[in-house]
């Protein structure tokens, strides 16, 4: 019963989130049977690959005449995230069995990615909860996209188009963002992530401007972990 | 199994090996090096600002400061760092793009 309570705190802490996926997911809906590739593909796009901003670049990509070989490499590039986020929450599920890591590499997402390790990070977080707190987080999204993903598909265009719900993603990454500055480490990733990444958009990185910025984001962020370590007097130098 | 079929299962295909890939092999990482650690700890602000800050200055798709998103990405930022609400971020910040796009 405890791994329920853990799963619906999950699913509770995601669900006012789901004011941006929602929306995010009608777009995801709408955009491929606008295209002319029609409603399976709307539906395939959000069960196989279930990562928002890649199926619209994967849509965008064939739209304009894109090869498909182009289609899945834009769609690989803007994913590549995932593999800093499966290598950032990999050592805190460790003791789960790999069938359960693999079902739970399904589900992640920015979402449930940055929700679990806020989670896991506080002091009374015990090994056993963080699984179902992930699943019931990961679970409600996956159900929320696949059902906006639905409705858009078969609404297609009914949102207007001065409404700008493609804002809504990056709005919900800025609350998951704010309250990790508090350190310098974190203030100094961020700054350096960001803006490495617009100064690698600017110079045509494209979908790899993400990647790109988060890396050198990671880099800056270690190098002031170090050095605030080192400042710190002797026998303080744990790691939180 | 059309050419857009084929490319999408390859994109997921591609998608979930990049997720599963260090979670596959976590088994053998219960012995984090400290250094290790250090870089894990680095990503969210790292990934999530790389995410964020593009959205917010070059939305067109080229460095742009003086338009609509940047205002109201910096007061959705000071009602994210206030209330820590979701739903209240997503509001303001849509209300005031909105305002602005129509002013």
């Amino acid at each position: 019963m405890r791994s329920v309570a853990h799963a619906r705190a999950g699913a509770l802490a995601v669900a006012p989130m789901l004011i941006g996926v929602v929306p995010f997911g009608l777009v995801a809906g709408a955009a491929p049977v606008a295209e002319g590739l029609g409603t399976g593909v709307a539906i395939g796009l959000s069960t196989i690959v279930f990562a928002g901003a890649s199926q619209l670049a994967f849509v965008d990509v064939l739209a304009d005449g894109g090869s498909a070989v182009v289609a899945i490499l834009a769609a690989w590039t803007i994913n590549l995230r995932m593999v800093l986020y499966s290598a950032s929450l990999a050592p805190s599920l460790a003791h789960e069995p790999l069938r359960r890591r693999l079902g739970a590499a399904y589900l992640l997402t920015d979402q449930a990615y940055a929700l679990s390790v806020a989670r896991w990070a506080e002091d009374d977080d015990e090994p056993e909860a963080r699984l179902p707190y992930y699943l019931g987080a990961g679970t409600v999204l996956w159900l929320a996209w696949l059902a906006s993903t639905i409705v858009g598909a078969l609404v297609g265009g009914a949102v207007p188009p001065e409404v700008p719900l493609d804002f809504a993603v990056p709005l919900v990454f800025l609350v998951l963002l704010i309250p990790l500055l508090g350190t310098r480490p974190a203030a100094a990733a961020a700054v350096a992530g960001g803006v490495s990444a617009v100064a690698a958009g600017e110079i045509g990185a494209g979908p790899l401007s993400i990647v790109a910025g988060a890396v050198v984001g990671i880099a800056a962020g270690a190098v002031v972990d170090v050095v605030a370590v080192r400042a710190r007097p002797l026998g303080d130098t744990t790691i939180p | 199994m059309s050419r857009v079929w084929l490319a999408l299962v390859l994109s997921g295909a591609g998608t979930y090996a990049m997720r599963a890939s260090f979670l596959a092999f976590a088994h053998r990482l219960t012995q984090v090096p400290p250094v290790a650690v250090r870089l894990l700890r680095q990503i969210p602000p790292a990934a999530l600002a790389a995410i964020v800050v593009p959205a917010l200055v070059r939305p067109e798709g080229h460095l742009d400061l003086a338009q609509p998103r940047l205002a109201a990405g910096v007061i959705a930022a000071v009602v994210a760092w206030r209330t820590r609400s979701v739903a209240l971020t997503l509001v303001v910040g849509m209300a005031v793009l909105v305002a602005l796009q129509a002013a």
